[in-house]
């Protein structure tokens, strides 16, 4: 099959691999139809997350056809089904709590081994995410064996178009988790940092929630328009001081929740961002966290920070005692999905939530190392890149 | 220097600084057969007693433990183990069963003769709705001490690891029925890639 393949920094290529095939009961082998990139595979794109290997197949928000199935799975071929991106078991004391996304049994057992070092305990699997990770074939490719099929893809509806029920996979219950986590109240004053993806479904998640105010956090004009789109106020760094304009957007008071969805390569030529930034390229530090650090300083207190943004490794200059002392709830954590998905399919099929505003690409499989360059280069203009089985033409929304 | 009364904390003796109290303690635990001990737990959310049926009978243990290519049921006691070591070789022992606890405890040790001296016990407790807590307790002599032990970790047969995931491959199978692998087909997984 054909399959993007990663082979080092800024190097994506499309090779041919051999097929997937079913290797434990509850598997099934998925022919996928659409496959988005994730901003979270930006970093490995960057090179930030260790533990990959030349010719992993990356790829963790995909759809597709249900192809051949393992004697216990409950899936029949010919169903069109997305795939949540945490590979998790549904059976552990964890995944009986819904806390998918923690799951005892989605790694193999020799790849708990680094994540236990770095994190204390291992934490379920992710399609196409490194070998700390599982070290399993993501969806960027023709096929994909899919673990636990009786638990995690969720079964959509014939008729409904790919791009409406896509981001199930990923990104709209990361959204969603992240104004969860803020806890947010009738009435809130919400401030997000980041209008990519997750950043935007936040928001309109938030406004669901019973948000009176969001004010979003960019520097990117399209994003600020798309989240102006859904009713947001808009902070401009490059503009605007962000913490001056958060208290003063909300008399004095700070914002009651923050929600940081950048994550580890923030952008700015901030002073704090440019130290992490050259601490990261010494393997002084790992990540750069300007975004979750204005989120402590700039929330009222007592107030909530929540942090969908994917951090890896280590952090100084943290605001400790802002967090402390202002008795701030800081929640955080990969996303749930499983848990999310039946209730945000309704969502969607109801028109609730609109999905298909932030595709600005959509790109044969074959062109992925394209797509690639689009979205690390343009992403102003590139806010969310799918890619086709079966698409020939290189087509623009 | 002043005598400090030592506070007798509650946390597990493999896991005290102190080798003495370690050496001492496990010695009361299981026959001793070596002096590298180690000990692992792992929580499990299935009933104790299934758990304990499925252990006691020794011709499941190689379907969740990697190293151990065979083991051959003498009698009710005895059992005779082959088990994978650095370089393509192979080690062996016979083992006998010292101490059993229907659905609670099984403590084992070599018998004379044994390639890698080693002794311990496997201990079933409840845990209420998490299921039940596993613990592995192990006591044996590295065949060619501490070289050996460092070659054997170098290639990842070092017991501790070795019995952390094979614990971890016993819940993933008494849990979900099989046993992960981020392997894309059986060629990839033969080779052991994950």
């Amino acid at each position: 099959m054909r399959a993007l393949t990663w082979h080092g920094k800024h190097d994506v290529r499309m090779d041919t691999v051999d097929d997937p095939e079913i290797l434990n009961p509850r598997d099934a082998i998925i022919k996928v139809t659409s496959t988005a990139i994730c901003g979270s595979d930006l970093h490995l794109y960057d090179g930030y997350i260790p533990t990959m290997q030349a010719g992993d197949i990356l790829g963790h928000e995909f759809m597709g056809e249900v192809v051949e199935t393992g004697p216990r799975s409950t899936l029949q071929v010919g169903q069109r089904v997305v795939v949540p991106f945490t590979i998790a078991c549904g059976s552990c004391y964890h995944c009986g709590k819904h806390q998918f996304s923690a799951c005892d049994n989605g790694l193999p057992a020799d790849n708990q081994d680094i994540a236990q070092t770095a994190y204390g305990q291992p934490m379920s699997g992710l399609f196409g995410y490194s070998h700390m990770t599982g070290g399993y074939s993501g969806g960027q490719a023709e096929y994909v064996r899919v673990p636990f099929s009786d638990v995690g893809p969720i079964v959509i509806p014939d008729g409904v178009d790919d791009d409406k029920v896509l981001f199930l996979s990923d990104i709209l219950p990361t959204g969603w988790m992240a104004a969860e986590n803020a806890q947010i109240e009738k009435g809130d004053i919400v401030a997000v940092w980041g209008c990519g993806p997750v950043g935007l479904f936040a928001i309109q998640s938030a406004f669901l929630m019973g948000a009176d105010r969001v004010i979003a956090i960019d520097h990117f004009p399209k994003r600020l328009e798309l989240a102006r789109q859904f009713g947001a106020e808009t902070v401009n760094f490059e503009e605007s001081k962000t913490y001056e304009a958060l208290m003063e957007m909300t008399g004095g008071i700070g914002p009651d929740a923050c929600i940081d969805a950048v994550g580890l390569e923030a952008h700015g030529l901030f002073v704090d961002n440019v130290i992490d930034q050259i601490k990261a390229s010494t393997f002084l530090g790992t990540d750069r966290t300007h975004a979750i650090r204005q989120a402590i300083i700039a929330c009222r207190k007592g107030g909530r920070v929540s942090m969908p943004a994917v951090y890896g490794g280590f952090v100084d200059k943290f605001p400790l005692g802002a967090l402390m002392e202002k008795g701030l709830t800081l929640k955080t954590g990969q996303t749930h999905v499983q848990h999310y998905m039946p209730a945000l399919l309704n969502a969607v099929m109801e028109d609730k939530i609109d999905t298909t505003f932030l595709i600005s690409h959509r790109l044969p499989l074959e062109q992925a190392p394209e797509g690639y360059r689009l979205f690390h280069d343009e992403q102003n203009e590139a806010t969310k890149i799918v890619l086709k089985a079966g698409l020939q033409m290189p087509q623009v929304a | 220097m002043a005598e400090t009364r030592a506070f007798e904390d509650d946390a597990p003796i493999e896991t005290s600084k102190r080798s003495e109290k370690v050496r001492l303690a496990t010695d009361m635990l299981v026959e001793a057969k070596g002096d590298s001990l180690l000990a692992r737990s792992v929580t499990i959310n299935r009933d104790r007693n299934e758990l304990y049926g499925l252990w006691r009978n020794f011709n499941n243990l190689t379907s969740f433990m990697e190293n151990v290519e065979q083991i051959e049921l003498i009698d009710d006691l005895r059992s005779h183990w082959v088990v994978k070591a650095p370089g393509g070789r192979t080690v062996e022992w016979t083992s006998t069963i010292t101490e059993e606890l229907e659905g609670e405890l099984i403590a084992w040790a070599s018998e004379e003769g044994a390639d890698v001296p080693n002794s311990g016990r496997i201990e079933f407790r409840d845990a209420g709705a998490r299921g039940t807590v596993v613990t592995a307790t192990i006591l044996y002599d590295p065949p060619a001490g501490v070289v050996g032990k460092l070659i054997a970790k170098m290639f990842q047969r070092e017991p501790a690891i070795q019995a952390r995931r094979d614990l971890r491959r016993f819940k993933q199978l008494m849990e979900t029925g099989e046993i992960a692998t981020g392997a894309r087909n059986r060629r990839l997984q033969d080779e052991g890639k994950n």
